[in-house]
């Protein structure tokens, strides 16, 4: 396995339940990220592309094949030393922070995780990082926009300083106005901080403005693996990878 | 083109411990036969205009309004008992997710054949007969076997065109429809939108369609109001909206990423205070207007 | 001068009204009590929530301040004075059989309710909020184990259990409030394993998950927080049945024994006289009722304030 290899699947298939129950979500999924490079994984809901975030994570169990990041293969339990390299960001930013705690609360609870020294001081610069004041350090979420919701929790992701980021549908739930905010926000950051990006997206024209390469996925299975300008070219194979760009322009 | 209905001077608030919050603030607009956009994005106040239409403004909020008028009938004068009939007979909505708009433990024929009975003093046979007929029209292939399976049977794209079956089949005036294809695939958000098209076409309605995607309501609608902060900041025809001069509206539209024209970093839209208070633009139907 | 102490006072208070309401606070502090002002003022604005309150407080203040309230000694007895009429030889409430006074009485009963309340208050919640949230969140065996065990508890109606388990314990408030604490954490539990269903597979929790926290500290940092409102507004409605199965008890012998003044054994002893002498029964059911009806109103105000669903 080279070294600048930053997450690699080979052959992953995730499934939920047992026996009877068994729903495939994922079948044999395979591709390669590299140290700083930006991939995007593009379907419809239900393709399965969230769930691949779920096994990376270690939120979804159920999986077989390899799954590597940073060079080192990955079992069926995460360290607390993984959650140092990869962090995500969820989908909807109304449901991924916890009412009842402020943005000073949510900071400073995963540095106590990580036995984090210097606690102040990285709060705040993290939260200069995202755009936000020190103003903001001590609102509730329901005191927060949408736009500065997800600023915190890209906050909480990166006061870790993980080399890994993955993003789940970052900006579907939020306006264009600030879609165009936070996706800067997200370029500017993996160029500070020399971030790998997986990003889940059903946008193409957001995967296309950030990422260079990506994967297709319909029921289960990546279609198709091809660079962003192919897809802009559309000099595609797949015929599901044509009909999804037909239906997006 | 003669307007079916015509709102003059709207305005919806909601008193808070902080002062009254006018989230609607003095528009006015008309809709003839024709696919009327509103877009904004949230908190502009599009969604609940739609709503106010059919004084579906939930206490504490306040609705107040010169007239709202349905070919000239003031909806404002009407009993609340009058007002039932409008709803779903004369004037039908459609939300975002048919999930919560459908009974979850009602059959899916029966909801839209007592929808149907509500409104018409049709025979259940008939009721029958005109529900199958309607399912047909929104692209069903198999209606039998739909009015027998409950709401959860049903994937996002068919429970949206089941909604869209059961809020056309009274044979409105005027649809509203308030982000029906956000919650769906791209693939399926395009079945959708036709199947609505043609119907509202066919039969001569009058469409609202409330969403916050400018380059659906560019593609998808005749005409298009821009709402922001409460206020209608622009009115153009939607082929034109990419022409719109608006500095909201341009700020919106280049915002967004392109497949076609990639960009290194995108326009951040800076907001100025004055486009809240300026006045609104009317968004009446001029009589030359040649769509 | 006056006048213009009162302005300062006025400025003063005005000051910190906007510091409580502030949108940026800026410390950790002031988040904290800016919450509990914001749930405080939609508290006040209910009137009926209101008067619980105030009822609430006076009972506080009568058990509080009982010796000096109190015309007469509780335990005091003069069989000469027994069943006097209220007013009459200077018992306000009237006087029992046995000549005690029953205003005094009542007053000095308050202690005791408070007491067994409060024990319950504390001890039945955390006990169905642990086993709760622990079923709920970690699912599978235990969970399965941990219910069967809480239907078990619930199968019985609540007073026969707590009889059973006064029986068994012998007679006396401490047991008596044991064996409405083991009676009454069930339906805790059940409510706080539904809320940790809802919640466990929120998006907020599946983040605090990749940010390495363990099981026990999701659930005791992440998850009680959100139970809690909704058990706190659970046991407030519940208080008035929880005195009323203390007075039952009381009133069935196997509570507070005499002299002690508890209000369901004062009823008890009432019993006998109803006919001729309805006063000695109908003040601690007066005061049964009007504590029971004050709770009830507190927890329907906790729940317009704290219910978390009520909100956006």
């Amino acid at each position: 396995m080279s070294n600048n290899s930053g997450i690699t699947l080979k052959d992953v298939s995730i499934w939920f339940g047992e026996g009877e129950d068994r729903v495939d979500a994922v079948i044999h999924a395979s591709f390669d990220i590299k140290k700083g490079d930006a991939f995007g994984l593009v379907g419809e809901s239900g393709s399965g592309k969230s769930t691949i975030l779920k096994a990376i994570t270690g939120l979804a169990q159920n999986w077989s094949g390899s799954i590597s990041v940073m060079g080192q293969d990955l079992g069926q339990q995460r360290s607390l030393e993984f959650y140092k390299t990869v962090q995500m960001v969820f989908q909807d930013p109304y449901a991924s922070l916890h009412p009842r705690h402020t943005v000073d609360h949510v900071l400073s609870e995963t540095l106590s995780l990580h036995n984090a020294d210097n606690v102040d001081h990285r709060i705040v610069s993290v939260l200069d990082d995202v755009g936000l004041g020190n103003t903001f350090r001590f609102r509730y979420p329901h005191q927060l926009s949408g736009g500065q919701r997800q600023r915190v929790a890209i906050a909480r992701a990166l006061i870790l300083e993980p080399a890994i980021l993955l993003l789940d549908e970052p900006t579907s739930a939020l306006d264009v106005s600030v879609q165009a905010e936070i996706l800067n926000l997200l370029t500017d950051l993996r160029e500070e901080h020399n971030l790998t990006y997986l990003m889940v997206s059903h946008d193409l024209a957001v995967v296309g403005h950030m990422c260079s390469s990506l994967a297709v996925m319909n029921l289960g299975e990546i279609v198709e693996v091809l660079s962003i300008e192919s897809m802009r070219t559309m000099t595609v194979e797949h015929p599901y990878t044509r009909q999804l760009l037909e239906a997006s322009v | 083109m003669e307007p079916i209905l015509e709102v003059e001077n709207l305005e919806i608030s909601f008193p808070t411990r902080a002062g009254v919050f006018e989230a609607v603030r003095d528009i006015s607009f008309s809709l003839g036969r024709e696919r009327l956009g509103i877009v904004g994005e949230s908190g502009s106040g599009k969604s609940l205009t739609g709503r106010s239409i059919l004084r579906l403004i939930k206490p504490p909020g306040i609705l107040s309004a010169t007239k709202i008028a349905l070919h000239g009938e003031n909806l404002l004068d009407f009993t609340e008992k009058q007002m039932r009939n409008v709803r779903g007979h004369r004037i039908s909505m459609v939300m975002q997710d048919p999930k919560f708009s459908l009974n979850p433990v009602m059959t899916i024929g029966s909801q839209i054949i007592e929808a149907y009975r509500l409104h018409s003093k049709a025979s259940k046979k008939q009721a029958l007969k005109a529900t199958l007929e309607m399912l047909d029209a929104v692209m069903i292939r198999d209606p039998e076997r739909v009015i027998r399976a409950y709401p959860h049977e049903m994937s996002g794209g068919m429970g949206q065109r089941i909604m869209i079956a059961m809020m056309l089949i009274p044979r409105p005036e005027i649809l509203i429809a308030d982000e029906p294809t956000s919650a769906l695939d791209v693939t399926v958000q395009k079945e959708v939108l036709e199947i609505m098209d043609k119907l509202v076409h066919e039969r001569g309605m009058g469409l609202i369609f409330i969403s916050h995607d400018l380059n659906l309501v560019s593609s998808f609608c005749d005409r298009v109001l821009i709402m922001y902060g409460g206020r209608i900041v622009e009115t153009c025809r939607a082929d034109r909206l990419y022409e719109a001069k608006h500095p909201y509206t341009r700020g919106l539209l280049n915002s967004m990423p392109h497949l076609d024209n990639p960009k290194t970093r995108l326009e951040v839209l800076k907001r100025d205070d004055d486009w809240a208070n300026q006045p609104s633009v009317s968004g009446a139907l001029l009589m030359d207007d040649t769509l | 001068m006056t006048h213009n102490s009162e302005t300062a006072q006025n400025q003063h208070n005005q000051s910190l009204h906007s510091w409580l309401l502030s949108e940026t606070p800026t410390s950790r502090r002031q988040a904290k009590l800016s919450v509990i002002y914001h749930s405080w003022l939609a508290f006040k604005s209910n009137p009926m929530a209101m008067a619980g309150l105030v009822i609430l407080v006076l009972l506080l203040i009568c058990a509080a301040f009982a010796p000096f309230l109190t015309t007469h000694d509780p335990f005091e007895q003069d069989l000469a004075l027994g069943l006097s009429a209220p007013g009459e030889n200077g018992f306000w409430l009237g006087s029992d059989n046995l000549g005690r006074d029953i205003y005094s009485r009542l007053i000095y009963g308050s202690r005791i309710t408070l007491y067994i309340v409060t024990l319950v208050a504390v001890m039945a919640p955390i006990a169905g909020l642990f086993i709760g949230t622990l079923a709920g969140y970690l699912g599978g065996w235990l969970d399965f184990v941990l219910m069967r065990i809480t239907d078990i508890f619930l199968a019985f109606p609540r007073l026969i259990l707590a009889l059973a388990f006064v029986s068994v314990l012998g007679a006396g408030i401490e047991n008596a409030v044991l064996a409405i604490v083991l009676t009454a954490w069930p339906p805790y539990a059940r409510i706080a394993r539904a809320e940790t269903l809802t919640i466990r597979n929120a998006d907020f929790i599946s983040a605090v998950k990749l940010q390495g926290a363990g099981p026990l500290r999701i659930i005791v940092r992440h998850i009680w927080p959100l139970c809690i409102s909704s058990l706190v507004i659970r046991v407030t409605l519940d208080m008035a049945g929880i005195i009323l199965t203390a007075a039952g008890l009381g009133f069935l012998g196997l509570g507070a024994q005499p002299p002690s003044p508890e209000w369901g054994a004062m009823i008890s002893a009432g019993r006998k006289f109803i006919l001729y002498h309805w006063w000695v029964a109908t003040m601690p059911g007066l005061a049964i009722f009007v504590v029971s009806l004050a709770f009830n109103l507190l927890g329907d105000g906790l729940r317009d304030v704290l219910d978390p669903k009520g909100k956006s």
